[in-house]
């Protein structure tokens, strides 16, 4: 956590990693999902 | 000799109470980092036909371990609330990640040495207490650290829960081709599982925070929400919940809203090639597998969506919207037959944005009738009524369907019976949500003198 110029702390680093975090492994359920999703139209 | 104060542990709530400086938006992730990983449950059936083939089980056999896991899930969450509630979210999410993976790892051990029973035990009932405690772990904390969205911030969450199925079911597939799908390798596999969900959940019990006493959001004024009809600013206990009519108004209302989504989504493949088996463009398997897939996008976006839409214009309006709309979509279904696909695709689809939004304003609408004092608690009891529809939609669809295909019926004729019922049963909810008024004032806590003049401690803005 990096301090700001008021002496408080700025949690941005924190909330941009737990964000990732959790968006990454989502993301690829998502893209996994929307290709399957086409089948419905080619298939 | 002097007497130094007992030492807090990590776990304690007294522990995560957050810093002025720490920002909500930190919970919603904390909150995936759970649901993301439990939602793992409705991937179950990636391991059922291996395990069928490797342990010479039947199809029964083989979903044992996920209905005894929501069977778990359903007791843990009701008898499990108020524990959650008095030892805070850390503990909650902790004690679910350790019950969650060890779950995973009492089946690896079972398959590795041919116990099926370890299997059973391992996923179903250990596996199963981290399900129900982990669903209801971060809705209290949540909705305390959101009060001006909460349908948006338990809408996200409980999103997590739709979207953890859809990590897992490739993830868990990917996982099976490379290490095999014989017993040593489905062994690997939950070895795996249970090692990378136990760090994916432990980040998220890490980062939570609770908020301090009298804490807001900057620029929010608990005078406008007292403003809005239906939502309180008082609170009521769990056990003074059971007590309500409100309580039990909402259990139906979720209940027949999740029966009547359930019924679609358990059957979705085989319903949409019978209802166009007799038209010149029949379903194909694969065309029917992307429907299922769709209807999985349309129950996860509805969690987030209507549950966030909740918020402008009232969990009563939205579940007359679930309901009413619900009912006239199956109506649409019923009329129309196999007069077109794209009529049926469409009404499929938001009737499953329901069922999802059902399950995420739920949380949002019991904070606005009993406050946040034990909203966890209160959810986690409500959730049996999941588990009751979880047993009813089905029933009633396979049931119906099964004995039409008996009686010689075939094509849209196969489910129309079970439609009729499925619009029945949403009016029933629609009443039940027309019946929810204000909770009786007999049923408050008293206020404490700490609640009356604790100076409320202002967030940091957005």
């Amino acid at each position: 956590m990096a301090a700001t110029e008021h002496g408080r702390t700025s949690h941005l680093p924190l909330i941009v990693i737990a964000w990732v975090w959790v968006t990454l492994p989502f993301l690829y359920g998502v893209y996994e999902l929307v290709r399957k999703v086409t089948q419905l139209f080619t298939g | 000799m002097s007497r130094s104060a007992p030492r807090q542990g990590f776990f304690d709530l007294s522990r995560t109470i957050a810093p002025p400086s720490w920002s909500r938006w930190l919970i919603p992730p904390a909150a995936l980092s759970i649901h993301l990983a439990i939602g793992q449950a409705y991937a179950w059936s990636v391991f059922k036909p291996p395990l069928e083939s490797s342990m010479h089980i039947s199809g029964k056999g083989s979903a044992l371990p996920f209905q005894v896991a929501i069977a778990m899930l359903g007791l843990s969450a009701a008898f499990g609330g108020t524990l959650v509630e008095r030892k805070g979210p850390r503990w909650a999410m902790s004690v679910a990640m350790a019950c969650f993976s060890s779950g995973f790892l009492i089946s690896a051990l079972g398959m590795a040495l041919s116990h099926y029973w370890l299997v059973v035990f391992g996923y179903g009932f250990v596996g199963g207490i981290g399900l129900g405690i982990g669903y209801i772990s971060p809705v209290s904390t949540l909705v305390k650290w959101f009060p001006d969205r909460p349908g948006m911030a338990t809408g996200i969450a409980i999103m997590g829960f739709g979207g953890g199925a859809l990590i897992a079911s490739p993830w868990s597939s990917q996982m099976l081709s490379s290490f095999g799908t014989d017993k040593g390798g489905i062994a690997q596999a939950f070895l795996v599982h249970g090692i990378v969900y136990a760090v994916f959940m432990s980040f998220g019990a890490l980062i939570v925070r609770v908020p301090a006493p009298g804490w807001r959001p900057a620029g929010w004024d608990p005078r406008q929400v007292a403003e809005k009809p239906l939502v309180t600013t008082e609170n009521v206990a769990a056990r003074n919940a059971l007590r309500t009519p409100q309580f039990w108004c909402l259990w139906v209302v979720l209940c027949l809203n999740v029966t009547a989504g359930i019924g679609i989504l358990e059957k979705a493949a085989p319903m949409i090639r019978d209802f166009f088996v007799h038209t010149s463009a029949p379903v194909s398997a694969s065309a029917a597998a992307g429907f299922v897939a769709l209807l999985s996008l349309a129950n996860m976006l509805g969690r987030f969506g209507w549950s966030s839409f909740s918020d402008v214009i009232g969990r009563k309006n939205i579940y007359r919207f679930y309901l009413g709309v619900g009912a006239l979509m199956y109506l649409v279904i019923a009329l129309t037959q196999d007069a077109s696909k794209l009529v049926f695709i469409a009404c499929a689809v938001v009737i499953l944005s329901f069922y999802g939004a059902g399950f995420a304003t739920i949380p949002a609408y019991l904070k606005d009738l009993f406050g946040t004092y034990q909203v966890g608690a209160i959810h986690g009891r409500l959730l049996t009524a999941w588990s009751v529809a979880g047993v009813a939609g089905p029933l009633i669809i396979d049931g119906i369907a099964d004995a039409q295909k008996s009686a010689g019926k075939t094509g849209p004729a196969l489910y129309t019976e079970s439609i009729y019922i499925m619009i029945g049963l949403l009016v029933v909810g629609f009443i039940a949500n027309e019946l929810v008024r204000p909770v009786h004032d007999r049923h408050h806590e008293p206020r404490t003198d700490a609640q009356e003049q604790t100076p409320a401690t202002v967030g940091k803005g957005e």
